[in-house]
């Protein structure tokens, strides 16, 4: 792919994902104020985080894998069951996977 | 505002540009190998400013993919900010044309996520102006950092930077599974469905698309609750 068309596909892309982030703040108060909308909007961070968990964690592409990211996730959990401090979580998860990594 | 819960905010959205900002240097990485050189990874995390569509579009060029391709797979994910716009509207109120455009740039996940959290609504302001700015500063320091010293990233570093991500967006879902977070029983329902819709599709969609279909899972949310619905 050319230089030029790198830059198109760059600077066209930020501007679409741009208008989509602009998008959702545009739309009528009153949109987002009937009680439906207010109940999908109260569920809809629990959804797509978890599934943001789990696509992380166990997948590589199309496929599905079990690596040290899981060990590092088990880790982070435990510790967040535990009140650790976020940055704690963190580090403990990234060490982890570090880990299994080294010894696998 | 109580100076406790504010501070508490500020030292989050600090851990917070920090987790993301290790994964910046991983994302400049991921763009140099794709062909992309440091001004456009650079670009990119000016511009778009939204990890998973940055991501995405680097993996699908560097896989092999067409340029629409890879801006399919952008802009698909980056429906997920137009949702989080959504919620932030009646959080942050931003009033005025300037102030909007403004305000659009830092909708994604990790100010989304801080913002709501937030107890009350001055807070939100908060978090999301302190978390849009360590984000974005970090964020683009690490892919000009990551873009240039893409060969010196080992694999360790690596496989440390990806067991990072999905702990700190789990520790992100993770108060709203509990109390005092409302009906943290229906949001750990909507979760576990919304984790096994999106890896039972992994195999089937491109990547990327199976985290926008995992919405669906809130309809196991069931209906708006009667009291709500005399509201309106």
């Amino acid at each position: 792919m050319s230089d030029g068309a790198l830059w198109t596909l760059v600077l066209g892309a930020s501007l679409g994902c741009y208008l989509l982030k602009l998008a959702g703040l545009s739309v009528p108060a009153a949109w987002v104020e009937q009680p439906w909308v207010a109940r999908v909007v109260d569920f809809v961070p629990a959804a797509l985080l978890a599934a943001l968990v789990a696509v992380q964690t166990l997948s590589s592409g199309q496929d599905l894998v079990v690596d040290g990211r899981l060990a590092g996730l088990a880790v982070a959990a435990l510790a967040l069951a535990l009140r650790a401090p976020f940055i704690v979580v963190l580090v403990l998860a990234g060490a982890t996977g570090a880990l299994v990594h080294v010894l696998g | 505002m109580p100076d406790a819960a504010r501070t508490a905010v500020l030292r989050d959205a600090i851990g917070l540009g920090v987790a993301v900002g290790l994964y910046g240097v991983a994302f400049g990485a991921a763009a140099a190998a794709a062909g992309l050189d440091v001004w456009q990874a650079l670009a990119m995390s000016l511009l778009m400013f939204t990890g998973a569509s940055q991501f995405a579009l680097v993996g699908v060029l560097g896989a092999g993919g067409s340029a629409l391709a890879a801006a399919g797979s952008a802009l698909l994910l980056g429906t997920r900010n137009t949702v989080y716009g959504v919620r932030l509207v009646p959080l942050l109120r931003p009033r005025g044309v300037l102030r909007r455009l403004g305000t659009a740039q830092w909708v994604i996940d990790e100010t989304t996520a801080m913002a709501v959290a937030a107890p009350e609504r001055r807070l939100a302001r908060v978090a999301f102006l302190a978390t849009g700015a360590s984000v974005y500063v970090l964020w683009n320091a690490t892919t000009v950092v990551g873009a240039l010293g893409s060969a010196a990233l080992g694999e360790t570093a690596q496989a440390a930077l990806d067991a990072v991500v999905p702990a700190a967006f789990l520790a992100l879902l993770w108060p709203r599974l509990r109390r005092p977070f409302a009906e943290p029983a229906v949001q750990r329902r909507v979760a576990l469905g919304g984790a096994v819709v999106a890896l039972a599709l992994t195999p089937f969609v491109p990547a990327g698309v199976q985290v926008i279909a995992a919405v669906v899972a809130v309809a196991l949310a069931g209906r708006p609750r009667p009291r709500a619905e005399a509201a309106s």
